[in-house]
């Protein structure tokens, strides 16, 4: 019982910190809104007994990435100018009601044919230790663990081509 | 009442949601990379409850795997942001049309 209302809590608690996000008018409220939701999924991580990705959530997404966005939005500036002329008209109203109906259906289609009943595979239940995460990352799944090496190289090496790269007024 | 995947899921389909109505509604560039963030992150709910819901550690996995491609996308758009800000001085991708025909 105290899990489901664990969860309702920061269901809540995520949804209206992704709202903040799209809604917010300064991208510095939508970092913290989004910062708000990536905490709260790192909960529902705990809840399903995934420890090492709830730690790996809070310190990648919520440290690293999120302190890169607002890095980024202090370097670039707070535009709060955002125009709401169109240059496609009706897109915004017609986006909303794309996604609302995407997400209907989605939902509908999903109460049929999620799982509903517990333990439908009659499984132990996961213990996502460190340990139990790394037999699989570097047993079975060794091969990918190793190309996410070139995958990281490769974007630390294309960062530091964007950052030399300079305008035709600025001196290289 | 118990709490199964599915809640999970759905929870992760409304997040989701907000995300792609996030990236169709707004124009700073960097709120969109936010809301792909966020995509992002519903679809590793997604994975962890399938996961736990069928006893696979393989969930936890491939969750870890979209973690680190997000660190490598997010690095490099970032840096494509600041290049792109650095000539044009805007982050709003409705003013960034040299490609247009």
């Amino acid at each position: 019982m105290i899990e489901v209302l664990v969860f309702a809590f920061f269901a809540a608690v995520a949804v209206a910190g992704a709202l903040v996000m799209v809604m917010a008018k300064n991208p510095v409220y939508s970092a913290i809104g989004l910062l708000t939701a990536m905490f709260a999924i790192a909960v529902f991580y705990v809840l399903q007994d995934a420890h090492f990705v709830a730690a790996i959530q809070v310190l990648i997404y919520a440290g690293a990435v999120m302190t890169l966005f607002l890095f980024v939005i202090m370097l670039i500036g707070v535009d709060k100018t955002e125009d709401t002329a169109e240059q496609i008209p009706y897109q915004r109203p017609l986006a909303i009601v794309v996604t609302v109906g995407f997400a209907t259906v989605i939902l509908i289609a999903g109460a049929q044919a999620w799982i509903t009943g517990s333990n439908l595979f009659e499984v132990d239940d996961l213990n996502g230790t460190i340990e139990t995460v790394a037999d699989a990352l570097f047993g079975t799944w060794m091969l990918a663990f190793l190309s996410t090496i070139f995958l990281l190289t490769i974007a630390a090496v294309g960062s530091i081509a964007l950052a030399y790269y300079s305008g035709p007024g600025e001196e290289s | 009442m118990i709490l199964t995947a599915g809640w999970y899921m759905a929870l992760a389909a409304v997040l989701f949601s907000i995300g792609a109505a996030g990236v169709l509604v707004r124009r700073n560039a960097l709120v969109m990379f936010m809301s792909i963030e966020l995509m992002l992150n519903a679809v590793n709910l997604t994975f962890v409850a399938a996961g736990s819901e069928m006893g696979l550690i393989e969930g936890q996995v491939a969750a870890l795997f979209v973690i680190v491609v997000a660190a490598a996308e997010v690095t490099i758009g970032l840096a494509i942001l600041v290049a792109v800000f650095r000539r044009r001085s805007t982050a709003n991708v409705d003013e960034l049309a040299a490609l247009k025909g």
